[in-house]
């Protein structure tokens, strides 16, 4: 027997075991997220992801989809929420865009221009943060790190190394590097691995290979993240990288 | 009918925005059937009158911004952020990972070339703040227009709408950070 859940009035057909999340990207619905990945375990941290179920908010990349759930995605209140969230992420770091190798590549950036966001609105934290250029092929700027973990689930769940960790706690939490030293360049990191490659934002990045693509022709200088994230364009870093 | 009056400074920043919004080339002719300028660099007028719209492009990192800043805020009807480095500190609050002396001792004391090393220190060089800071924290902004600069057309669309009586909005192909 065939089961749907409804998005925004639309009905979604979904199988037995994927969460709302999954259920909206094949039907070619996008919900805003950062530290998502379909090849990763759910994680259910930045809540970017948030919607209403049947007047509850959840996280749609956590909850699972049960027939007949009348979910609310696209609302101007969840929106709202969702700008709030990205501006906190902002002012929270050090994300100055226009000195940062990612621009035009950088989902917490997309995310901003598809919430339509101005400014960061909250005083700005400028937090001091440790950066590790310590490897010869790859460079660690906490500045721009978000917490997501996907760097984490990747190196654990899929490269089999578990080089990257989170320490600490609230404004002190921070990625730390699985080594003696706790630098890279004493990881078994490799410039290959997954991890390395699903940064969202610009903390994880490979070294030389700046710029090949110019400002403007960019990932998200061509298309939405929306867009994007729905399969129209693979635009990854690594396949850039290879071509 | 009298002409919207403009005002626009440069506070903590490189001009950059300036520069953008003059990248607008011949419309600034079709703009100044609608605007005249007041204080501005492009005047070189010193002190605002009242206007009805303040272009401020630079964050504060000196206590002249801080006063500019207000004297423009108390000036203008609407006050416009312009740029990364009003919205976010941008560049110049790169040195915010360090302390003022350690800033001031690497430009003034140790930098290579520096001949007759000494800090300056004259009533006529404003005192540097300890941080950059983004012109919000200070005072109450109307609209932001990022960018780095932000692009000559986003200027034209902005300046368009309040010229005629709308509430001023980007679309999303002009809404940038870098």
């Amino acid at each position: 027997m065939s089961q749907s859940i409804s998005i925004d009035d639309i009905e979604v057909p979904f199988e037995s075991g994927q969460t709302i999340m999954d259920a909206a990207l094949a039907a070619g619905i996008y919900i805003p997220h950062l530290c998502h990945n379909p090849c990763l375990k759910p994680h259910g941290s930045c809540k970017l992801c948030s919607v209403e179920v049947n007047g509850r908010s959840v996280s749609s990349c956590t909850t699972k989809a049960e027939d007949g759930q009348e979910i609310i995605n696209n609302s101007e209140k969840l929106n709202k929420a969702r700008l709030t969230i990205t501006q906190m992420l902002f002012i929270e770091g050090n994300h100055l865009c226009p000195t940062c190798e990612k621009t035009g590549h950088c989902t917490l950036q997309a995310v901003a221009y598809h919430l339509g966001m101005l400014d960061g609105h909250f005083p700005q934290f400028y937090p001091k943060r440790e950066v590790d250029a310590s490897h010869p092929s790859i460079m660690l700027d906490r500045d721009r790190c978000i917490l997501c973990e996907l760097c984490v689930r990747a190196s654990r769940d899929m490269d089999g190394k578990n080089v990257f960790a989170i320490s600490g706690r609230g404004t002190d939490s921070h990625l730390s590097v699985n080594s003696p030293t706790g630098k890279l360049v004493d990881s078994n990191i490799d410039k290959d691995d997954l991890a390395v490659h699903i940064c969202p934002v610009g903390a994880i990045l490979i070294k030389e290979h700046g710029y090949e693509i110019p400002i403007g022709c960019r990932t998200f200088d061509l298309r939405s993240i929306a867009e994007i994230d729905l399969g129209d364009v693979k635009l990854s870093e690594k396949s850039q990288h290879n071509e | 009918m009298n002409k919207i009056r403009i005002a626009t400074t440069s506070l903590a920043g490189c001009f950059g925005c300036h520069m953008s919004f003059l990248d607008i080339d011949e419309r600034i002719f079709e703009l100044l059937e609608h605007i005249e300028f007041n204080r501005s660099p492009l005047t070189d007028i010193k002190h605002c009158d009242i206007c009805d719209i303040g272009l401020v492009e630079g964050g504060l990192c000196n206590a002249d911004n801080i006063h500019v800043l207000k004297e423009f805020r108390a000036n203008c009807k609407v006050l416009i952020a312009v740029g990364a480095c009003s919205i976010n500190g941008g560049v110049p609050a790169m040195r915010n990972h360090h302390q003022l002396a350690e800033c001031l001792a690497e430009s003034y004391l140790n930098g290579i070339g520096v001949e007759n090393p000494q800090i300056p220190n004259d009533v006529e060089v404003p005192l540097l703040l300890n941080k950059v800071h983004p012109i919000h924290e200070v005072v109450k902004i109307d609209y932001y227009l990022p960018g780095c600069p932000p692009p000559a057309d986003a200027f034209m669309k902005v300046l368009g709408d309040l010229i005629e009586g709308r509430e001023p909005s980007l679309p999303k192909t002009m809404l940038r950070y870098d």
